[in-house]
């Protein structure tokens, strides 16, 4: 992605709740002797819970190309004092299934890792899995900073680039990145504004005249009626 | 192949299940009519075990959300979306339309923004104001009414203003501004922009006994377990099936309307989906409710000896005159909001909960229609996307891009709920020029003619955009914050959406007193047969710059009022 394109994917998905317009997946065929997958229950249609099946049973990734993604991704987020890694949060399982789903990504990152896998014979005598972590590392540091690479790698800054946005993804719309991030929400609850606290530090504050229309959660169980003029008198 | 006939003769024929034809099912299934509701999609209730995606963690997609799948992500409640593999639509070379079609009981009102707005006085009559298009042969007062039922039946949140053109209602009441809103509302105001309370049909109040209230997890796209958002299969389809005087035809596909030697209506054929059959529904009038495109297409196949140009075309206008909402959106990083405190809940309804209507005066503007700006931000929960390019906000910081390990936790939080989005959405004028016909040449799987599609936007519609990114530039300014990206060029057609992607067509069979130059009356029947009825989107003669929701609802209610009243009459036998 160059910045122009990775700066439109993040106004797209990032932190706005994700929705990513994809490419059209090609054409799937199915046939009609498979079963739908029970495997999770998310509000499928038949048609998509085939979708789901085919694409979990179909292999993309080599078994050395499963190792070096899953190397990668805990080079990009390894364990801290407080959190699991990425591949603890099983981020290389998804990107071992996006590749099915979003077929976009199958030759960048194929290519990618073997476009490093040459980088690393090149400067260390073996692919990059069999490198110590100070060479992967090197490695890493010529195409993980995109303003400080040499043009001569900027392949790996393309590939790397991917390969963050997809760890990171995967991270984040875990069970522990969603912990970590530390979002409160999706479980039913009564809004009732921004905390005291929050809206002070920010100088900011409600005005009597805005919160006169908002909602009084102790009356929203009455039965809704309203006067001749629309005011609302329940 | 033959065609299999039913031998009940219905009151109604009601063709789709969304806001127009729930609607037209309730209102006339609960006068004793009896009524057939044709559905292309199938059975869907939120509330079913089986279709749920509410509340779901983005783990339980193995796509983690993305859009491989459902257009606007694997939680979102819409069946369908841009494409749908076996019924295809073309575009006519150089133009460009894309068309979303949710085949399902509640259409696409099973996902819908909610965003309910009255169409003001000056809407129904634009041309006495600017001398484009046409003025609608009814008015608001004609309309008010309707409203007002709409309002008090389904339930809608917003707040008394008293602004011109941006009609009160019965409201129910708002739910407070998100954190970043209280930056926008601040911010609109010091760039001379109105900012009011969104106004979402969302029950932040109760209306009835059978939905709830609403639980505040923002996720209306995903149709509500509790029935607090309005979608037509909670709100109107099965409130009609309680009368007991509805049958619904899931997964059947209308062909055709079919008439007599008479030229009057007799009834639809449709393809079963599921037996591949054609079948043939009789009724003593049809009601259209299949979409504005789908019920020009419906119109322009049923041809006949009488109706050589499609039923209802002798004006040769059905189909014309199709015209979307104008879009166009930036986003910018907000410095204040960076760092952020997350210690909170911040999903609320789903939607924004604060707007700006359209606060201008064309008048003094190079062009005609006017827009309205909606707000998007805040502390989301996370989904596919979520991080992309996050190392990029670090040279708005003075700091390195890029990079990998620990340090990309600290990035990923520091923006988090960083991001606001503003979006305009405006008022194109309907042209005569921007249509959809049949492709001679191309069937869907069911051997059903499909539409081509031509459509361009106009120099009217392309600098209302340029405008709405001088206006998002100075909001922002105005917020200290720093747009993403760089605004788009004249080449770029101010990055207006392609027509079609704001999901708000309508104009395909719009109404007038004058048969020559439209298809529907000020009652929304044909002028040609007087025992078939639009009332989806299709009669709009014009789209003012508000989601169209509203106003089909209150006009499907007032043509049913209609239609009831002919049958007590017995024009309709």
């Amino acid at each position: 992605m160059d910045r122009r394109e990775s700066m439109k994917t993040m106004l797209l998905g990032s932190l706005t709740g994700g929705l990513i317009v994809n490419g059209c997946a090609p054409e799937e065929t199915v046939e009609q002797s498979v079963t739908p997958a029970e495997a999770t229950r998310y509000g499928r249609t038949e048609a998509e819970k085939l979708r789901d099946k085919m694409l979990m049973e179909a292999e993309f990734f080599t078994e050395q190309e499963v190792d070096t993604i899953a190397t990668l991704c805990d080079l990009i987020l390894p364990a801290n004092a407080d959190f699991g890694s990425a591949t603890d949060a099983g981020v290389q399982e998804f990107i071992a299934f996006i590749v099915k789903d979003i077929p976009d990504h199958q030759i960048p990152l194929r290519g990618g890792m073997m476009w490093l896998n040459h980088r690393a014979i090149k400067k260390f005598g073996d692919v990059f899995t069999n490198c110590t972590e100070a060479q992967q590392k090197e490695l890493l540091d010529e195409i993980a900073y995109p303003d400080k690479a040499t043009p001569e790698v900027a392949p790996g800054v393309e590939f790397f680039e991917r390969m963050r946005n997809l760890t990171l993804t995967g991270y984040y719309t875990s069970k522990m990145g969603i912990e970590e991030l530390g979002y409160r929400g999706n479980r039913p609850n009564a809004w009732n504004g921004v905390p005291e606290d929050i809206l002070k530090e920010h100088g900011l504050s409600y005005e009597e005249e805005w919160l006169a229309k908002c909602v009084k959660h102790e009356t929203s169980g009455v039965m809704a009626e309203w006067d001749e003029d629309g005011n609302l008198i329940t | 192949m033959y065609i299999i006939e039913s031998s009940k003769i219905y009151d109604v024929i009601i063709v789709g299940s969304g806001a127009g034809g729930g609607m037209a099912a309730k209102i006339l299934a609960e006068s004793g009519l009896s009524v057939a509701i044709v559905e292309a999609g199938p059975f869907f209730d939120p509330t079913n075990p089986e279709h749920m995606t509410q509340l779901k963690w983005p783990y339980e997609s193995p796509r983690r959300g993305a859009s491989s799948t459902r257009a606007f992500g694997d939680f979102d409640a819409a069946y369908g979306g841009w494409e749908i593999e076996g019924e295809p639509y073309t575009r006519a070379e150089g133009t460009e339309f894309d068309w979303f079609r949710s085949h399902m009981v509640g259409g696409r009102t099973n996902h819908w923004g909610r965003i309910s707005l009255r169409f003001g006085p000056k809407d129904f009559k634009r041309k006495d104001i600017d001398g484009l298009g046409d003025n609608w042969p009814i008015g608001y007062d004609d309309v008010k009414p309707y409203y007002d039922k709409v309002d008090k039946l389904i339930g809608v949140f917003g707040s008394k203003e008293n602004l011109d053109n941006e009609p009160d209602g019965y409201f129910l009441p708002v739910p407070k501004p998100r954190l970043h809103e209280l930056y926008y509302i601040k911010a609109a105001r010091k760039a001379g922009v109105t900012v009011i309370p969104s106004r979402l049909s969302i029950l932040t109040k109760k209306v009835n006994n059978d939905r709830g209230i609403c639980f505040y997890c923002s996720q209306c796209s995903r149709a509500c377990v509790a029935k607090a958002d309005f979608s037509s299969g909670t709100s109107l389809v099965f409130p009609a099936q309680k009368t007991g005087n509805v049958d619904l035809f899931v997964n059947s596909i209308v062909r055709e309307v079919t008439t007599d030697s008479e030229g009057r209506a007799t009834g639809v054929s449709y393809v079963n989906k599921e037996d591949r059959q054609e079948y043939q529904l009789k009724g003593k009038t049809v009601v259209l409710a299949a979409s504005a495109c789908s019920s020009a297409r419906i119109l322009l196949n049923s041809k006949s000896s009488q109706y050589p140009n499609g039923l209802g075309n002798s004006s040769d206008i059905v189909g014309k005159y199709l015209h979307d909402s104008t879009g166009s959106s930036r986003a910018a990083f907000v410095p204040e909001l960076m760092n952020r405190k997350v210690t909170y809940n911040e999903d609320g309804v789903g939607g924004m909960h604060v707007y700006s209507p359209w606060w201008l005066d064309n008048k003094q503007l190079d062009f005609p229609r006017g827009y309205h700006i909606e707000v998007w931000g805040g502390l989301r929960v996370p989904s596919y996307g979520t991080g992309f390019g996050v190392t990029e906000m670090n040279r708005f910081v003075g700091e390195q891009v890029g990079g990998y390990g620990n340090k990309l936790r600290d990035d990923v939080k520091r923006f988090y709920g960083a991001i606001m989005g503003i979006s305009g959405r405006g008022e194109s004028v309907a042209q005569k020029d921007n249509y959809c016909e049949i492709d001679p040449n191309v069937v869907d799987e069911w051997g059903i003619p499909v539409l081509r599609f031509h459509y361009n936007w106009t120099d009217y519609e392309r600098r209302q955009a340029k405008h709405m990114h001088e206006t998002f530039e100075e909001i922002f300014d105005a917020m200290g914050a720093i747009p993403l990206g760089e605004a788009p060029s004249k080449e770029q057609d101010y990055g207006l959406a392609a027509p079609g992607q704001i999901i708000h067509e309508v104009g395909t069979t719009r109404m007038g007193n004058d048969p020559k130059t439209s298809v529907t009356n000020k009652n929304h029947q044909l002028h040609e047969v007087d025992n078939v009825f639009v009332v989806d989107g299709g009669p709009f003669v014009s789209q003012a710059d508000k989601n169209p929701t509203w106003t089909i609802l209150a006009l499907s209610w007032k043509t049913s009022d209609y239609i009831i009243d002919q049958f007590k009459k017995q024009n309709i036998s």
